[in-house]
């Protein structure tokens, strides 16, 4: 019976971590490898350059600008899109008319109000940048004729190709697909706070203000937790790429003047478009220390006492 | 439960109190507050819900205009319903293909991603052997590391296999990276389940093998279908994996094929054309979403709560 088990155990784990290693742990074992090297990419002979790369990376204006962005994005991402859906959360959950006999109530419509935040999450982001690049188009998008149709016609910015405005279209965009998510996440968590600790909150005087941050903050908090881990990694990760590859000006996006670029389109751009795969893998490297350190920082912000209800 | 301000006389001591105090001495300020609050929320939602509604009806109202009306009049209703640059965008801007295409990708990817998930988080979470920590954190590693780095060498590991801009290539890319999320969820989804039915099964001889697919698989049905909805809606959507393996043309999945009509329209000038393969790729989704709302928010949301 062991042996059948270890061959049992063999038979089921063969095919998935195969497949897993081959194109997913290895590739990351031989990239780290490559940063180390002079590999263009175009041809397979490389030799070792040290820490040469790494010396490149840190005289490289775009890279710096690359990962300010990210790093923008990583701080204030979550914060937007987090403290947003908390908001629309309660709003629907407690909002609503004091009934009688209810200590708090939701609004009515909430149900609805749900599915319709939800839709961003369910298209492409791809599609979704696509959407919004027209809308932001300056001469006949939808957002400029709104402006002038409401007789703001002297208010017409340049949004993607204003160097000052473009990061933040892009930053908006990622939070208009986001917010619905997490409203419906922590909509979930809020129902299933007792309502007893409302009424108990109401009866000693407290506002919604200080029912929020004191009773439903943090009988959430884990939920927020790992929403917050969530949005990181997506904030630095295939989102961010997406939408500014797709969205923003300049041959592969990153423009105007590199106001937009983000760390991961600047590993695909030196990678795919400049012919400099072992440069982009030590990008790649730096991107994969910022995000660990962003997990790490996210799990130690969040050990506090787990409470129970 | 009707609570009327006279509580019946019979009622517990302690509902009451409770209602005394709510609608007692304060009342006029609460209910105040309660009204303010109540037009303030309701104001924000819809508020919301109309900047979230207005962009897809935009992007669906202007599927239906003429090229010159889209850019003269970007708010104006179509003068008459164009249907025909749904067709054009069907047939010449090869939409078909690339619905074929991801179809293809998307349901191998499935297929194969659901299988040798859970065939991996079955053994991972039933059975003690060494080794078994660290494959599991193995796999759920990947999820929190940034995919770009990865897919640079990826590139020539396919090129070196000849799997470059070809499907079967991506369909196996695509499950490879599916795999730790999928592992993850399905194996804490495995070990709430009961062994006594398991062990059951094998001192009536079933085999292992026969354990899992007629016992535990149909056991695990919740979970197999939230994670299914989660790694279709995952798959469908990708953008990043095709665009930097898939460069074939005739190859290219929905969203790159929509983007690729985009920089293309530069000296096309097909926009309304555009629009319509935008919303052509949009609704599907949608419309699902709207039918299988309560699974869908069930499968995004599965990891998150756990």
């Amino acid at each position: 019976m062991q042996h059948g088990k270890y061959r049992f155990i063999t038979g089921f784990l063969a095919a998935p971590l195969a497949l897993y290693v081959l194109f997913v742990i290895w590739p990351f074992i031989q990239s780290i490898f490559y940063s180390f090297t002079d590999w263009s990419g175009l041809s397979p002979e490389f030799k070792m350059v040290g820490f040469d790369n790494f010396t490149k990376m840190f005289q490289d204006d775009v890279f710096w600008k690359s990962l300010q962005h990210s790093l923008m994005f990583v701080v204030l991402l979550p914060l937007g899109t987090l403290s947003l859906a908390l908001f629309f959360a309660f709003m629907l959950n407690v909002g609503g008319r004091h009934r009688k006999n209810a200590a708090i109530s939701g609004v009515r419509g909430s149900a609805f109000y749900k599915v319709v935040y939800f839709f961003p999450q369910v298209l492409s982001i791809a599609i979704v940048a696509l959407l919004f690049q027209f809308a932001y188009n300056p001469n006949s998008g939808a957002i400029n004729s709104g402006l002038q149709a409401v007789g703001l016609g002297s208010v017409q910015p340049d949004w993607l190709g204003d160097p000052d405005l473009a990061l933040w279209c892009v930053f908006a965009v990622l939070v208009w697909c986001t917010v619905g998510f997490f409203v419906v996440l922590f909509s979930a968590g809020m129902a299933s706070i007792p309502k007893d600790y409302y009424e108990a909150a109401l009866l000693d005087g407290a506002n919604r203000i200080t029912t929020f941050f004191k009773i439903t903050l943090p009988l959430l908090w884990d939920t927020v937790q790992s929403g917050w881990a969530y949005m990181g990694i997506l904030a630095l990760g295939a989102e961010s790429f997406a939408v500014v590859q797709i969205m923003t000006v300049g041959p592969n996006g990153g423009g105007p003047d590199y106001s937009t670029t983000v760390l991961p389109l600047y590993v695909y751009q030196k990678a795919f478009r400049d012919g400099q795969a072992a440069y982009a893998t030590t990008i790649g490297v730096a991107l994969l220390i910022v995000t660990l350190l962003f997990v790490a920082v996210v799990m130690r912000m969040g050990r506090r006492e787990r409470l129970e209800y | 439960m009707k609570t009327t301000d006279i509580p019946p006389a019979d009622a517990a001591e302690q509902r009451p109190a409770v209602t005394k105090t709510n609608s007692g001495p304060v009342p006029p300020a609460k209910s105040s507050e309660g009204r303010t609050l109540n037009v303030f929320s309701h104001g924000m939602l819809i508020l919301w819900a109309f900047m979230v509604v207005l962009p897809l009806l935009w992007a669906v109202m202007t599927s239906f205009k003429d090229d010159k009306s889209i850019f003269s009049s970007p708010w104006a209703l179509p003068d008459t319903l164009h249907f025909e640059n749904w067709s054009r965008a069907w047939t010449e801007a090869h939409m078909s293909d690339y619905f074929l295409n991801t179809l293809i990708v998307v349901g191998c990817s499935l297929i194969g991603t659901m299988l040798l998930g859970s065939m991996a988080a079955y053994v991972l979470a039933r059975f003690e052997f060494v080794g078994n920590r660290f494959i599991y954190f193995l796999f759920i590693g990947g999820m929190s590391f940034p995919i770009i780095l990865a897919l640079v060498p990826l590139f020539y590991v396919m090129q070196n296999m000849a799997l470059l801009n070809t499907l079967p290539g991506l369909i196996l890319v695509y499950i490879a990276y599916s795999l730790p999320f999928t592992v993850f969820f399905m194996t804490s989804f495995f070990r709430t389940l009961p062994s006594s039915v398991a062990e059951a099964a094998f001192v009536d001889g079933a085999s292992h093998t026969r354990t899992f697919f007629q016992i535990m698989l149909p056991m695990a049905k919740p979970g197999l279908i939230s994670i299914t909805i989660f790694n279709f809606l995952g798959q469908w959507n990708q953008y990043m994996l095709p665009t930097v393996l898939n460069n074939e043309p005739e190859n290219k999945v929905l969203t790159q094929g929509l983007v690729q009509l985009a920089v293309s329209q530069g000296y096309k000038g097909d926009w309304s054309g555009l629009f319509a393969g935008l919303v052509m790729a949009m609704l599907p989704v949608l419309g699902a979403y709207v039918v299988f709302q309560r699974q869908v928010v069930a499968g995004l949301t599965a990891g998150a709560l756990k």
